[in-house]
């Protein structure tokens, strides 16, 4: 049986069908995940247009640590791993697992957080503010703006780990954490587009 | 749900273990100065392929109804489209202006 058809079983005994026997939530989070790629795409795009056009510095060479933003890079990776971890481990019932990987992926998160409120804060205190250059206000935006996506799924995922310890997260609800899971990849493959534009190809 | 039906637990380390991998090369590339005359499509096509993998197998796209591939996919060619031609847009207009 493909995974469609499985999900699409049960769409339909939640009462969560469209027409097309699709779960309407997740269909729903699809196309939002598709608007957020118009979203993420324009604040690129004007990263891009506007790289290497600052008048005054810090320039991107001189303050980008790219060894400290590759454990950024693995953390996160990691934590998409766990999300899917706990995935499965709630689909299948095994709630002890689901709840343990729920919460390193969301300490996951926080360490990626952490590690980028570092960076901001060296990067002020190098003299890199969001109105220094073109540089620091694109690199701010776009970059703060992951950060933000990051922050809410942190907070998502902290709430499902609570759901879950109180019991009222089971295989019933698994698509409420596959949906969960949906945004935190995306996020994760924002910051892999990130990573090699901002701070690979300067 | 069958552990058939999509991708195992022994495929999510696997793959997690190639995007790791990747990334080592990302930086390893970046680096390496032999690299530098290609290192724009180098990056660019590693990028895609861990890009490619994390929808595929970890948002399960491989696996779910393809009408979710279509609502992802297509913002997603429009959101390139748009980065693309803002970037000859704007860099066709200096052009241009500066003659070179």
């Amino acid at each position: 049986m493909r995974y469609d058809t499985d999900t699409h079983a049960a769409a339909v005994a939640h009462g969560h069908a469209t027409f097309m026997g699709l779960d309407n939530r997740k269909m729903a989070f699809w196309a939002f995940i598709g608007s957020e790629c118009l979203l993420f795409g324009s604040l690129i795009s004007t990263y891009l247009v506007y790289k290497g056009r600052s008048l005054v510095g810090p320039y991107p060479h001189e303050i980008l640590n790219i060894p400290f933003t590759s454990f950024s890079t693995f953390d996160l990776l990691m934590s998409s791993l766990a999300m899917v971890l706990a995935l499965a481990a709630v689909q299948r019932g095994d709630m002890k697992q689901g709840k343990l990987w729920l919460l390193v992926t969301a300490l996951l998160g926080l360490v990626f957080l952490g590690g980028q409120f570092w960076e901001f804060s060296h990067f002020v205190h190098e003299g890199l503010g969001l109105t220094t250059n073109l540089f620091g206000s694109t690199f701010f935006v776009l970059t703060g703006t992951h950060g933000a996506h990051v922050t809410v799924g942190v907070i998502w995922l902290l709430t499902l780990w609570i759901q879950a310890l109180r019991g009222k997260l089971g295989p019933a609800n698994a698509m409420t954490v596959e949906i969960t899971g949906l945004y935190w990849h995306f996020v994760d493959v924002v910051w892999i587009v990130i990573f090699t534009v901002v701070y690979l190809i300067q | 749900m069958s552990e058939q039906s999509h991708a195992t637990t022994g495929t999510y380390l696997r793959i997690a273990g190639v995007l790791v991998i990747i990334t080592f090369i990302e930086v390893g590339v970046f680096y390496v100065p032999v690299f530098q005359a290609a290192l724009v499509p180098i990056l660019l096509v590693l990028s895609a392929v861990k890009f490619t993998l994390v929808v595929m197998f970890y948002m399960h796209l491989k696996f779910d109804n393809r009408f979710f591939a279509f609502l992802f996919g297509g913002p997603l060619l429009l959101g390139l489209a748009v980065v693309v031609s803002l970037l000859f847009i704007f860099y066709g207009t200096v052009r241009l202006r500066t003659g070179s």
